[in-house]
């Protein structure tokens, strides 16, 4: 986020699009309301579902899934036709916006409207909801991300926010909502191909030899592979051979299950570590036993960048070690030596290589953390990102060309299948469907489709459907009701009886390398 | 800026502030119940009378806006009646279970009833059960004898969570916390975390223990993004519940979702993988440490050796800690000598 969660509660407008905060976010969604009822916000809510803070919502834009961008394009339309951009702001503190005014302004309400079945007035109450208010505060998540054009999506809201003067404002800025506990630290921590901790690209020769005498290595400097090139690669060109997953379980949470299934049977080795045999752990040659949250010492970076203390509270179960234990371990199996005493030593390794960590240790964190950028000890943290001016210098506006999701429906596939999580489940499932008291009263998931839809194929809440995409093919439970617009069904990601991502697109957005989960087309059965 | 002297003291407020938050600011305590920072004033208890010169009778302080000039009172013998009489009212037909109650060494009435020295109760408490099978969500316990009726769960569930699913029912001392029709209860918790007496407890195991004979550990959740930070019981090594006292620290201020506070059975279910396993024969099987290290560590030359450093890629974890990442990154670059590591942040 550019912003704090806290600043939500600043916002004179707040557009929430692509997450269903109060599922997903429970704790930012409870601010989202508190702020319209308490402080008398203004909310725009963009989804293709009826989510529960449309009930808390000025305008809501049912969007069908994969036309955030039109929408975004048509509200700024209007902030630009109707004068509410900021015209100060962008002179001094943007480039790029000559150019990028003359590509919006064929997106008129009315053709957006045409485009995606909403009602311009309904935009233009968007656009002005937003444009008037100052500040005003966008969050997102997957829903924007999660698509063939994903980056063009977080950028065309970053060009929203700029338009307005939103971005280093507090109670403004473009906030994404990381989904799992971790997503932010696992990239700062340089889990990604391209760079080191604290985004240091790995091709950047300073930033490499940097790393090298810190770590006494020659290292490589060109960029890796992708995740979800690397799984591709697998299968079709064999140039992977051996892989070693930590922590994650790709045999559900990636699209195109079946091809994953096929690929992970390619490999010379995969090596699995887990607290659980997952789907994917139960492919692997060797399996080690990881420890839980409860049983380690660490630091989690959450969605506002707050690096906080995960504390160990009970011993490791059975013979399992810390994450980072069996690493070491194993390195040193390998011949390379990592004598880290505890988590409190790696920490202050990747403070002492990381400008943005510099200035943070256990002992400064430990009440309440520390929002990076944190460069030296005696600095507070960053609670808002770009308030002097951006990274690059100014803002640049990006001109998006919309070329529309992958899939559509047609005639063998006439649904169009979005994802998403519920409230009492998380992820793949296998946290939450092993802790007995919310399997016992969260025991199963359904395929949400609409009364009309379901009128139309003799289909009621309980029935057992079929569900098939140009993939695969699985079976769930239907629950009839109007969260989404008739044509569009919902499903959930977390049950292993009903794994939604046998039937999503593997296509990815070229620049992110994200699947696009969300718009899926599919044809359904009764059973 | 207000300037007004609580007990003699002068104290400087911001306008808008009630008389309870400016003693706060000055460190001079007001005894309270149903008062919470995160909530707006409630005003049921009756606990945080103070009085006000030149006003006739005693006023709540958690609701009375402080004002230029005013002196106010926090202790006097007419105040300390007071509280003692409204004491004695939580009383009525209160059981006096004290000694089998979850909450026994951190319940704010048993704590007020010590300091104000109540000893009578004006209507015999129900008699003390041990156990109660009536939820208000399938997660948290109902002991309604116990209520006080201060009305902050009801409040928290509407203000803190937006949902609104519960309320108060009945009239007078017939009155009880009882569930809004056609409301659904998301079960996160919020109630149970701050009812100030135990008439709301936690449902998820029956271990029990008292304050100074379980561990509490602060930690973060696990979960989502937000980071919610809780504290974990332990008992004898075995989390036993999810807590949060502390209304007033970020990001959450005590409030979690159903995952952070009672999702985390996962922890000790027999699933749980506590041996390392090498596949032999086709087969996953246990093994020691040394063997699964040894074995890895082979398979992994093996291949960097016959098809270079590339052919190997890591997925590293959004679920693991900063820590975990940062020494499997490592790894794969120093000593694998490859940047294929990438993780699911995406999915
Ligand atoms: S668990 Fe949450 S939703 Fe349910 S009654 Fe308590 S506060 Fe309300
Ligand atoms: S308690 Fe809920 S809202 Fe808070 S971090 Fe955990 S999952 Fe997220």
């Amino acid at each position: 986020m550019t912003n704090s969660i806290a600043d939500i509660g600043e916002a004179e407008a707040i557009l929430v699009i692509g997450s269903n905060t109060t599922e997903n976010h429970p704790i930012i969604g409870d601010l989202v309301k508190r702020s319209v009822t308490q402080k008398g916000a203004k909310l725009v809510v963009i989804d293709p579902r009826r989510i529960p803070l449309v009930e808390y919502a000025n305008v809501f834009l049912q969007v069908p899934p994969g036309y955030n961008i039109p929408v975004i394009l048509a509200m700024m339309n209007v902030i630009i036709a109707e004068g509410l951009a900021d015209e100060a702001y962008i002179a001094e503190r943007t480039e790029g916006w000559e150019e990028f005014k003359g590509s919006v302004a064929e997106f008129t309400p009315e053709k957006v409207a045409e485009m995606t079945g909403l009602s311009a007035e309904d935009i233009r109450k968007a656009g002005r909801i937003y444009g008037e208010a100052s500040p005003a505060a966008i969050l997102y998540a997957m829903g924007v991300t999660q698509h063939g054009q994903g980056t063009d999506g977080v950028k065309s809201l970053a060009n929203l926010a700029m338009l307005c003067g939103n971005v280093g404002m507090p109670g403004g800025g473009v906030n994404p909502l990381r989904g799992q506990n971790n997503v932010q630290g696992a990239c700062d921590l340089g889990g990604l191909p391209n760079v080191f901790t604290g985004y240091q690209k790995v091709d950047d020769d300073a930033a490499r030899e940097k790393f090298e005498a810190a770590w006494s290595v020659t290292l490589p400097g060109t960029p890796g592979m992708k995740l979800t090139e690397v799984t591709q690669a697998i299968g079709k060109d064999g140039s992977i051979k051996g892989l070693f997953i930590m922590g994650e379980n790709p045999m559900i949470s990636d699209p195109d299950l079946r091809h994953i299934d096929h690929a992970l049977d390619e490999l010379d080795f995969l090596i699995v570590q887990d607290i659980f045999l997952t789907e994917t752990a139960a492919k692997a040659d060797i399996v080690f036993p990881a420890a839980s949250f409860a049983e380690k010492d660490g630091t989690f970076t959450n969605t506002e960048r707050r690096v906080q203390r995960v504390r160990k509270g009970v011993a490791p179960r059975g013979d399992s070690k810390a994450d980072w234990q069996i690493i070491c371990d194993l390195s040193a199996k390998l011949g390379f030596k990592m004598d880290y005493t505890d988590a409190s030593a790696i920490f202050d390794e990747i403070a002492q290589l990381t400008p943005s960590y510099h200035g943070m240790d256990y002992a400064r964190i430990d009440s309440v953390g520390l929002q990076w950028p944190c460069p030296d000890k005696d600095h507070p943290g960053t609670p808002v990102l770009h308030t002097a001016g951006f990274a690059r210098g100014k803002g640049l506006f990006q001109s998006i060309a919309f070329t529309g999701p992958f899939e559509s429906p047609d005639d063998q596939f006439p649904f169009i299948m979005t994802t998403g999580r519920e409230h009492a489940h998380y992820h793949c499932g296998s946290m939450t469907r092993r802790s007995k008291r919310i399997d016992e009263n969260y025991p199963e998931g359904f395929m949400e489709m609409h009364p009309a839809d379901a009128q139309t194929m003799g289909v009621k809440t309980g029935d057992t459907v079929e569900i098939a995409s140009r993939r695969g093919q699985i079976t769930s439970k239907v629950k009839v009701v109007d969260s989404t617009a008739p044509g569009t069904v919902f499903m959930s990601f977390h049950y292993s009886e009903s794994p939604v991502n046998v039937l999503t697109n593997p296509a990815t957005c070229p620049t992110a390398g994200i699947p696009e989960f969300k718009v899926t087309a599919v044809n359904i059965h009764k059973v | 800026m207000i300037n007004l002297t609580i007990d003699g003291t002068p104290v400087q407020v911001e306008k808008g502030q009630t008389i309870l938050e400016a003693a706060n600011s000055a460190g001079i305590r007001i005894p309270t119940m149903c008062w919470m920072k995160k909530m707006r004033p409630i005003g049921s208890c009756r606990m945080c009378v103070v009085e006000v010169e030149g006003l006739g009778k005693p006023v709540s302080a958690c609701d009375t806006m402080a004002a230029a000039d005013m002196k106010v009172t926090t202790q006097s013998e007419l105040l300390h009646g007071m509280r003692r009489d409204a004491l004695s009212l939580m009383l009525v037909g209160h059981p006096l279970d004290c000694p089998v109650c979850d909450k026994g060494g951190e319940c704010v009435l048993q704590d007020m009833v010590w300091e104000f020295g109540v000893t009578e109760q004006p209507t015999p408490g129900a008699q003390p059960t041990r156990d109660i099978e009536r939820y208000i969500s399938p997660m948290i316990k109902q002991w309604a004898d116990r209520c006080v009726l201060c009305a902050r769960c009801v409040t928290a569930c509407k203000e803190v969570k937006g949902i609104g699913c519960i309320e108060i029912k009945g009239n007078g001392f017939d009155s009880y916390i009882g569930p809004v029709e056609g409301v659904d209860c998301i079960s996160c918790g919020e109630c149970l975390s701050v009812c100030p007496v135990g008439a709301l407890t936690d449902g998820i195991r029956d271990e029990k223990a008292r304050i100074w004979q379980s561990k509490r550990i602060t930690t973060t959740c696990g979960y989502c993004g937000v980071g919610c930070q809780f504290d974990l019981n332990v008992l004898n090594d075995k989390i036993i519940r999810v807590t949060t006292t502390d209304h007033d620290k970020l990001p959450n201020f005590g409030s979690l979702c159903i995952k952070g506070r009672f999702a985390w059975e996962f922890v000790d279910h027999p699933d749980r993988l506590t041996k390392p396993l090498v596949r032999r024969d086709g087969e996953l099987r246990e093994t020691t440490w040394e063997d699964a290290l040894h074995t890895a560590a082979k398979k992994i030359k093996e291949v960097r050796d016959a098809h270079g450093p590339d052919s190997i890629a890591g997925f590293a974890s959004a679920r693991c800690t900063n820590e975990d990442n940062y020494v499997f990154q490592k790894f794969f670059r120093a000593v694998i000598g490859t940047n294929n590591v990438d993780h699911c942040a995406r999915l």
